[in-house]
């Protein structure tokens, strides 16, 4: 726990327009851990997770203020390239959004548009690589050239994991990954972020309670633009020190 | 029992008067899709009914004597076709012997009579030596004649044959075949003659031109427009520009590349190349407008998948959305052409009126296109030109439709369904 | 593993990525040259006419051009015949593109509008499938196919018609173009009309329908007021198609230029007089040739007038339903 974080943002602020949508955001992101972003919606916390990897950029009125730094790199620093940036920190969306080309297409789109890869053979490898690490080789190992759209809603969400593992990024975003699915394909991602932990780093914003309390190790509870506590998810969830995480956690507000 | 109120759900008097209303007001507009159905109905089937007998033309035969007096075998194209074919007209008639008995004899065929006849006797050499029975075109009054254009029963001065003319024709051997030559003649004075080759080539080499403008360059700005520029005011003027152009009448258009592709860049008149550079003007915004509909289609998550993984904005277009597009820009391009296909107006104004004979060999060549045939073909006093300016809108018409089922086809196929 | 060597990402390098940043600027600036095509295509268009236009403008005066009545623009038959130049007064022309285009909106506002109607507020969706691409045909078929058809069935009818009931028409009669034209542009303004009465909010119909009105009623008292300007955004499109409509007219309207607000009569129109200037040999630098470029201008200040105001009034009414 002592180690210095991977990621550390200082004074986040971010505006759409006029609209603040974060107020001086602090926290600090630890390395091969899985760290949940809770609250109620509209508090922030996807906003949050937008500015780790600059999707927020997409946004014309969009203006982050701040400083949020990877590696002890400022990524809003001018010399940084956006694309680039992504490729080390890759991102899972709340809706499957695989690409309507094959599974193999899918997965190896990352380590094309890198040139991470050089030959047929060595992509091969990554693709299957990709896939076992989302726990989805088995599954498909018959039918890459089938198109990814194809999938049930579990499947192709972790087709996406494996699509972003695959480029072997440093940090891992992902947007309520499991509100789109069911709670059997739910307990396999959930049971796959333990897993990948081990090499990646996890940012996870859900609304759910209990998948924070499952899956991650540190929690930080987002209220209206506002980071209110942050800290390991047990202590969050058993003792927290502010009243308003205390009142989301007993769902006395969401 | 006798609630005043027990009937208020029932039809009152005026009620009944209101129904009427509706139902005169539904029928009203059933009128008017029918009365404008009728229209395109009765439109389509007249033409059909007029064109269709340029499909058919009438062949006459002739006992010509082939006897190497009239033709040296060593010099074939020595000889003179035309004499052996009036010699073969006056030994069957003999009675033709005043000048202007023997014109309205010769009027029977063709002027192109000798050209077949030489054509048959090369592609045949064993032909000469002997008399020999030969078909070639009658003229276009005799095909008026046996198409049943021409009144027998009218006095012989209010039509365009005479009675002995008639009964020339009727001595005669004369059968009707498919007209060949409508699809592999250019255009000719001689209505018997005329073909559509020509102008559908030019029309295709006009196509193929504005196809290759108008494609990138109307994908690529709606490419821009969509995915790329920032809403403000040069991407409102570019907008505002786009769907003013929609508008514009073609003829403007014509005027724009009468004074400026023609008088200003000096490119050659009545070529297809300037009429394909004013079709693609036209085409254009056509393009435009169906290219960013289909890439609003495209989901917005497709595009953040794609951003997400690291891809540029510009690989995220071109090797995401763009693909996925691409069907609707295939439809919005197939439907310009459509379009610039059936133009006319702005052809005129660059000189594509042209009388083309030959067929255009290059798009620098002087050709025509086939809508502006048929406008040519209807100014044309025959009535012979009458039923091949309906065979030629006809062709037209099948192209349209091809194109548009193409179209049609394209986007049921391939639709974006998310 | 093996990939598990790929270090490519370990070494966390976001300042500059992968791919070629020269090939994207190049991209992106060919995507900005082809969309600026359309707008170098606006101001050719302006430029040409003008430039030509002022041309004409300097040898017959404005005022002429304007005001007089009279339109025969004979030139000199060989070079030194100056005294011949024609007259080129524009108003028998505005007259009969007018005269046409109004016959034309007369045939097609009730035809479009009640289609319109018909498709939105009372067709079955199959209905509306089969019946809605029918009509776009009439969209699509060619004007040369018109001018034929007005030009070689219609005007003989009305003239025959004409006849029978003691009538003179000429043979080529601003009626049998007006009508042609009007059925041509039914479609435009039924499917612009459908596309409007459609936005108009539900709400507002469940509203005329809860008070107990009939849908004819709903229709006439609450949707077609609520729909108004974009209605008329349809048809003042309409109106400029038809103005710059050419083929019809070259075809079966002929080139008389007659002041006259008999449809009967044969009247001719700024496109079908282009038309008759440019095509055929001519030298370019006659006031002849010239005027067919002044008509241009006019042509394009007045449909592109019409088209703005459609475009605004159209725009605006969108935005009060978005």
């Amino acid at each position: 726990m002592q180690k210095t974080p991977l990621i550390t943002a200082k004074d986040v602020d971010v505006f759409y327009g006029t609209k603040q949508a974060l107020d001086k955001i602090t926290l600090d992101i630890p390395e091969h851990k899985v760290t949940s972003l809770i609250g109620p919606s509209g508090c922030g916390k996807t906003t949050f997770l937008r500015c780790i990897n600059r999707m927020n950029d997409l946004v014309d009125i969009c203006r982050v203020e701040g400083q949020i730094e990877i590696a002890g790199q400022d990524i809003y620093a001018p010399e940084v390239d956006v694309v680039a940036l992504r490729a080390h920190v890759g991102m899972v969306f709340q809706k499957p959004n695989p690409f309507p080309k094959s599974i193999f297409d899918n997965v190896a789109y990352g380590p094309k548009i890198h040139g991470l890869v050089s030959t047929k053979s060595d992509m091969e490898e990554v693709v299957e690589w990709s896939l076992r690490k989302a726990g989805l080789w088995e599954e498909v190992k018959d039918r890459l050239n089938e198109t990814g759209t194809g999938l049930s809603g579990g499947q192709q969400q972790r087709l996406c994991i494996a699509r972003a593992i695959a480029v072997k990024p440093k940090v891992i975003l992902m947007d309520e990954p499991c509100s789109a699915l069911d709670p059997i394909a739910t307990a396999i991602i959930e049971e796959l972020i333990d897993e990948l932990r081990k090499k990646f780093t996890i940012i996870i914003v859900t609304h759910s309670m209990q998948q924070a309390a499952r899956v991650s190790q540190r929690t930080a509870f987002f209220h209206m633009g506002n980071l209110v506590e942050s800290g390991a998810t047990k202590t969050i969830f058993t003792s927290p020190q502010d009243e308003r995480t205390q009142n989301y956690i007993t769902g006395r507000i969401g | 029992m006798t609630n005043p109120d027990a009937n208020f759900l029932k039809g009152q008097k005026h009620l009944t008067r209101r129904y009427r209303a509706e139902q005169r007001f539904q029928w009203i507009g059933r009128i008017a899709i029918a009365a404008s159905l009728t229209f395109l109905v009765f439109m389509v089937a007249s033409i059909f009914w007029q064109g269709k007998g340029a499909l058919i033309t009438t062949k006459i035969a002739l006992t010509v004597d082939l006897s190497t007096e009239m033709i040296d075998p060593a010099n074939i194209k020595g000889a003179s076709f035309d004499k052996i074919i009036k010699l073969a007209l006056r030994t069957e008639f003999p009675e033709a012997t005043k000048r202007k008995q023997k014109k309205r004899l010769y009027a029977l065929v063709s002027s192109d009579a000798g050209f077949q006849l030489r054509d048959q006797i090369l592609e045949g050499p064993a032909l000469l030596g002997a008399d020999q029975t030969i078909w070639v075109s009658a003229s276009d009054d005799v095909d008026m004649l046996m198409k049943g254009h021409i009144d027998r029963n009218k006095p012989q001065n209010s039509r365009r044959l005479s009675d002995q003319q008639i009964s020339w024709i009727d001595a005669l051997l004369v059968k009707q075949v498919f007209n060949t030559g409508f699809f592999t003649n250019g255009d000719s004075r001689e209505p018997e003659l005329a073909g559509i080759l020509s102008a559908l080539v030019g029309s295709a080499l006009s196509l193929l031109i504005c196809f290759a403008l108008s494609f990138p360059i109307g994908i690529m700005s709606a490419i821009y427009l969509e995915e790329f520029a920032k809403k403000g005011r040069w991407s409102d003027l570019i907008e505002i520009n786009i769907n003013n152009l929609a508008a514009v009448p073609s003829i403007v258009f014509g005027l724009l590349g009468l004074s400026i592709f023609l008088n200003v860049f000096g490119l050659p008149r009545s070529s297809p190349l300037v009429g394909g550079m004013v079709l693609s003007l036209m085409t254009l915004p056509t393009i435009i407008i169906a290219a960013r509909a289909s890439l609003r289609a495209v989901p917005p998550s497709i595009r953040e998948a794609a951003l997400g993984m690291g891809a540029s904005p510009v690989q995220a277009t071109f090797h995401h959305v763009a693909p996925l597009a691409m069907p609707g820009f295939l439809t919005g391009t197939i439907v310009g052409m459509a379009q610039a296909l059936g133009e006319t107006a702005p052809l005129l104004m660059i000189g594509m009126v042209a009388f083309i004979v030959d067929i255009p060999g290059s798009i620098l060549e002087p050709a025509t296109a086939l809508p502006v045939q048929i406008f040519l073909w209807a100014d044309s006093p025959e009535r012979a030109f009458l039923e091949k300016t309906s065979a030629a809108i006809i062709v037209l018409l099948i192209f349209l439709v091809l194109m548009n089922i193409i179209a049609i086809i394209l986007r049921k196929k391939y639709e974006i369904r998310f | 593993m093996a990939s598990d060597n790929m270090n490519t990402a370990n070494s966390f390098n976001i300042t500059s990525g992968n791919r070629s940043k020269f090939t994207e600027t190049l991209v992106k600036a060919a995507m900005i040259l082809c969309s600026l095509v359309a707008v170098a295509v606006t101001i050719g268009i302006v430029l040409s006419l003008i430039f030509e236009a002022l041309e004409f403008f300097k040898r017959i005066p404005l005022s002429e051009f304007l005001f007089s009545t009279e339109w025969s623009p004979q030139t000199a038959l060989r070079s030194d015949q100056v005294a011949t130049e024609g007259k080129f007064g524009v108003i028998p022309l505005f007259t009969g593109t007018m005269l046409i285009s109004a016959i034309a909106m007369c045939v097609a506002t009730p035809l479009g509008l009640a289609s319109a109607v018909f498709l939105a507020e009372y067709a079955s969706k199959r209905t509306r499938d089969w019946v809605k691409p029918m009509l776009e045909i009439l969209a699509g078929i060619p004007t040369v196919v018109y001018g034929f058809f007005a030009a070689l069935t219609v005007a003989p009818f009305i003239r025959m018609t004409g006849g029978n009931v003691g009538l003179e028409v000429s043979s080529e009669s601003a009626l049998a173009a007006g009508l042609v034209m009007g059925i041509m542009i039914v479609p435009l303004i039924s499917s612009l009309s459908d596309d409007v009465i459609n936005a108009v909010p539900q709400a507002m119909r469940d509203a005329s329908l809860g008070l107990g009105a009939t849908h004819s009623e709903t229709v006439k008292q609450v949707i077609l007021p609520a729909a108004l300007p974009g209605i008329a955004g349809s048809l003042l499109l309409a109106a400029s198609r038809a103005i710059g409509e050419t083929m019809i007219v070259v075809m079966a309207a002929g080139l008389a230029a007659n002041l006259t607000a008999n449809p009967l009569e044969a009247v001719t129109t700024i496109t079908a007089q282009i038309v008759a200037l440019l095509t055929g040999d001519q030298e370019f630098d006659s006031a002849k040739t010239l005027s067919a470029f002044a008509l241009g201008l006019l042509l394009f200040i007045v449909t592109l007038a019409l088209n703005y105001l459609s475009l605004r009034i159209v725009k605006k009414y969108r935005e009060k339903y978005d």
